[in-house]
């Protein structure tokens, strides 16, 4: 509900609110800048003495004025010309042009009205409105982000844009609060919704003489000049009239010909309050204040921009689920583990199931894991993909700590099913890992673990059967996955390798599919991708995607893989069956565990066959000229030697810093994690100095170089178990 | 350019029933350009005596900012009977209000004064920005305002 409160208002306001605190922030410096650049005046000098000053410099002055920042104007009447200056309290004398500033007069009205008149006030209340919504829905979300109130200002983690949102909002929440809702005061007075008009100013009869001085008139010469707002003159030729003066406290009429004050009246309490919000908002008369809610305004674009990230990423990482009931009301909690999404699907559907049979169900990531706030929980089910080497997929990140740091395993029973592919020796292991955990806590189970082999809708239904006899329900859960949303990418070119050697593989180059504004602008899908991230296609009459790591980033301006034929492969024979100008349908998967940390420690990159995909993009992005060391593992140097030519040009260019080559066909046959070992010196010290290891290609290509990479490691009292855990040796095998 | 031909309300006391004793009269005022946001104008009639008769019109649709406009705010108490179905928008530096009335003929050459009170956000109020006897010699003679006000002219 808060999140609600929360994204609606920003994302259709963004553009408003960006206006809005920029030009609020514009308008904070001019309060400033006349407060600096105004004369002082002598606080101990009363009105009297000022205007007497003034009177003896402008005899036809008509009216004084003194702005909350100190500066006081004159106005006059010369002749029938009017005429105003900024006036020198100390002389009298008038020192400077009083005509308003034309740009913060244009600025003042596009910040309050967007030159729309009352349409366009109650369009910025609106804005303030959304502002003070955000605001209050913010400080709730932070609250509960950093894990309460005390930890307001705790280290944060998670994606950049998350961090950098609520960075800001810590700093700036109270500005913004304070500005939004000072915003709907004024406009709120401006309609003339407030009480806040004057009282009225009783006034006894004017004696009808005139010609009293100014220092003759005791309510002048007992107020001090910093309490004035203004003191009009008598017309010239009218007897009648009055001297009326206004201070921060009231309004008086002064008799012009006995100087005594005819009547008074005290400010309401209500104008009192307007005059504080005017001051607070505006910074008039707290310039200092005005600045700094100015700065604050200024993050407001910032973490409008963010929002929109951090909102299209949750958005792109899982399906929305219609009617999710709170984390408090409800009493099934389904917890989803996923990377790619599609276990999101299988959530989804589970809900949409039980919220059928009557269950109030609450679906969240497993890594928002929180026992403490789903106390209505009858039931708690956890649905787990895995990934690399027995895994937790993106959404599960941190929930086994978080299980472990629990004092006792909620009361409510679990069941944990897990997704996999039994193509992955592994399978289901996170899945498989969560379920022992729960075990091991004492947390009731019930159902016994169970599993999905690649995204089964059978195998899902029949997991539903067991499940509904064992909460005394009919369950038919009817899962339909949906298709991820594919981009058409054309081939180019082609280079085909390996023949000869019974492995069929090509270099296949697609054009860079063209992309709408808004795709770009959030670098959605095709917009933005680096070498090592994933295309998956969905071949026809599967559900199944497969996956080919990029051998390109997009700035290289084309999308590449390198695809072997397998004897009977659905995808890979249709792959390497396209003839450039036929289009494929494909959509991309960002796989950021496989991306180098920057820097300039040493990469050492090891592959065979395909593998050297990914490898290859690195080293032709690698601009930067950072040591890069390539181990590839071929089968002859005349058939397969992928990027061959490339390689050497790169070499030459300094962008490879070296290569070694294993055949295991031909003279010297030898396989790839031979080569390593033939290096384990060079390796070793490299390793030791702090360089990354990136492997790619054929699983049991990946084991003997961690089995050979192991010993060469052991004598150093390292691992490459270890470097895992620390983010130095990453893998993407298949 | 603003143009409004409805007959004045007859809840003022400057309107009379009988047609054949009113005539239409066009007022045009035209504003500087003083550089400033728009003016809040009310033009006002007062008596031989100097005492408020009744107002013809009201620019300016803010209640807030009506105590700038002084001598009539003064004359009125800012009473909102006073301008009830007589008031338009704010007039913009530089800009011209034009309105038609039927006003009662015994208004004119008999002492009453036409009077515009003027206010600009931020700027110098100016009441009594223009004031002009109600003649028949005087229709259609333009005369200056004190601050605001570059022309005031009536036309019958
Ligand atoms: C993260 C990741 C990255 C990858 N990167 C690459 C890459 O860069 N390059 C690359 O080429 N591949 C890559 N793959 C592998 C790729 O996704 C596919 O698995 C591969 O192309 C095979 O898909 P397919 O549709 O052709 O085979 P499928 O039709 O899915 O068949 C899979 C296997 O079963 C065999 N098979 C199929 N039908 C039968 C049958 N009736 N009887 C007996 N056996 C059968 C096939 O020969 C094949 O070996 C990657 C995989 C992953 C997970
Ligand atoms: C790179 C990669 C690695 C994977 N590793 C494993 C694994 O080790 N064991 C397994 O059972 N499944 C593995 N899988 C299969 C996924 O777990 C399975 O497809 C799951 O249904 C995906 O769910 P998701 O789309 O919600 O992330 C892997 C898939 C990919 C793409």
């Amino acid at each position: 509900m808060t999140r609600l409160l929360h994204r609606w208002p920003g994302v259709v306001g963004l553009a408003l609110l960006a206006l809005l605190a920029v030009s609020g922030a514009a308008l904070s410096i001019f309060p400033a800048a006349e407060r600096l650049s105004s004369p002082r005046t002598d606080p101990t000098a009363s009105i009297a003495e000022v205007a007497s000053r003034i009177q003896s410099a402008i005899p036809g002055v008509e009216q004084i004025r003194r702005s909350p920042s100190g500066r006081i104007t004159a106005f006059w009447f010369d002749n029938g010309t009017p005429g105003s200056a900024v006036i020198d309290p100390a002389t009298g004398q008038a020192i400077g042009s009083a005509d308003p500033n034309q740009i913060e007069r244009w600025m003042t009205n596009l910040h309050r009205s967007l030159f729309l008149d009352d349409t366009g006030r109650l369009v910025s209340a609106a804005g303030a409105a959304s502002m003070l919504l955000l605001s209050i829905s913010g400080i709730l979300l932070v609250a509960r982000r950093t894990g309460g109130w005390r930890r307001w200002f705790a280290p944060l983690r998670g994606p950049l844009a998350g961090r950098i949102h609520v960075e800001l909002a810590r700093a700036a929440v109270l500005g913004l609060l304070l500005s939004s809702a000072t915003a709907l005061w004024m406009t709120a007075s401006t309609f003339s919704l407030l009480p806040d008009g004057p009282a009225a100013l009783d006034q006894s009869a004017a004696s009808g003489k005139k010609g009293a001085a100014l220092s003759a008139m005791p309510l002048l010469a007992a107020t001090p000049i910093d309490d004035l707002r203004e003191l009009t003159f008598p017309y010239p030729d009218d007897a009648t009239d009055v001297f009326t003066l206004k201070t921060d406290s009231g309004t008086g009429a002064i008799d012009q010909g006995t100087g005594q004050t005819l009547g008074w009246v005290d400010l309401t309490a209500w104008e009192r309050a307007t005059e504080t919000v005017y001051m607070l908002h505006t910074g008039r008369g707290a310039s200092l204040l005005g600045l700094l809610l100015g700065v604050m305004a200024l993050a407001v674009p910032a973490m409008g921009i963010t929002g929109l990230v951090v909102w299209a990423a949750a958005r792109r990482g899982r399906p929305s689920i219609k009617g999710n009931a709170s984390p408090s009301g409800a009493d099934v909690v389904v917890l989803v583990g996923s990377e790619g999404g599609s276990t999101w699907g299988f959530a989804a559907t589970l809900q949409a199931a039980l919220t059928k049979a009557g269950r109030r169900v609450h679906v969240a990531p497993m890594s928002a894991f929180a026992p403490g706030r789903t106390r209505a929980a009858t039931h708690y089910i956890v649905l787990a993909a895995t990934y690399g080497d027995g895994d937790a997929p993106a959404s599960a990140k941190g929930f086994l700590d978080r299980l472990s740091a629990l004092r006792a395993a909620p009361s409510a029973p679990v069941a944990v099913l897990g997704f996999g592919d039994r193509n992955f020796p592994r399978f289901c292991a996170y899945a498989e890992a969560v379920d022992t955990a729960a075990r091991t806590k004492g947390w009731n189970t019930l159902l016994p673990f169970d599993t999905i082999d690649r995204q089964s809708p059978q195998e899902f239904a029949r997991w539903g059967r067991t499940l509904g006899q064992a909460l005394g329900i009919p369950l038919e859960l009817d899962h339909q996955p949906v298709a991820p949303r594919t981009t058409g990418l054309t081939l180019v070119s082609r280079r085909d390798y390996g023949q000869e050697v019974q492995a069929s593989t090509a270099i296949l180059r697609f054009a860079l599919p063209r992309l709408g504004f808004l795709q770009r602008l959030m670098g959605r899908g095709f917009a933005r991708f680096e070498a090592g991230d994933l295309i998956g296609i969905l071949p026809q009459g599967s559900t199944v995607p497969r996956f080919y790591s990029l051998a390109s980033g997009s700035r290289d301006g084309f999308v590449e893989i390198v695809v072997r034929k397998h004897a009977g492969g659905v995808c890979s024979g249709m792959l390497t069956g396209l003839q450039p100008g036929q289009p494929v349908e494909a959509f991309l998967r960002r796989n950021p565990t496989f991306h180098p940390p920057r820097g300039r420690k040493p990469l050492i990159l090891i592959g065979a066959g395909t593998g050297i995909g990914p490898l290859a993009g690195l080293v032709r992005a690698n601009d930067r000229l950072r040591p890069m060391h390539l181990f590839f593992g071929m089968r002859h140097r005349d058939s397969d030697f992928l990027y061959g030519a490339e390689l050497a040009h790169w070499a030459s260019e300094g962008r490879l810093a070296s290569l070694a080559t294993a055949c295991s066909r031909g003279e010297h046959p030898r396989y790839v994690q031979q080569v390593i070992a033939r290096e384990s010196a060079a390796l070793a010290a490299a390793i030791g100095a702090g360089a990354h290891v990136m492997v790619c290609g054929g699983r049991e290509m990946a084991s003997g170089v961690a089995e050979t990479l192991a010993a060469i490691l052991e004598p150093m009292g390292l691992s490459p178990a270890r470097l895992k855990a620390e983010g130095r040796y990453v893998e993407d095998v298949y | 350019m603003k143009k409004i031909l409805a007959a004045l309300a007859l809840t003022t006391a400057l309107t009379l029933p009988g047609v054949a004793l009113a005539r239409p009269v066009t007022l045009t005022t035209t504003l500087k350009s003083y550089g400033g946001d728009g003016a809040y104008l009310a033009i006002y009639v007062t008596d031989a005596q100097g005492a408020y008769a009744g107002t013809l019109w009201m620019a300016g649709g803010k209640a807030k900012y009506y105590e700038h406009l002084a001598d009539w705010y003064r004359a009125t108490g800012g009473n909102a009977s006073e301008i009830n179905g007589i008031t338009g928008a704010s007039v913009g530096a530089g800009r011209t209000l034009e309105i038609t009335l039927d006003l009662a003929d015994a208004l004119f050459d008999a002492g009453y004064t036409l009077h515009v009170d003027a206010a600009v956000e931020d700027m110098r109020d100016s009441p009594n920005d223009v004031s002009v006897p109600l003649t028949s010699t005087n229709a259609g003679q333009a005369v200056q305002g004190r601050r605001y006000v570059a022309s005031l002219t009536y036309a019958m």
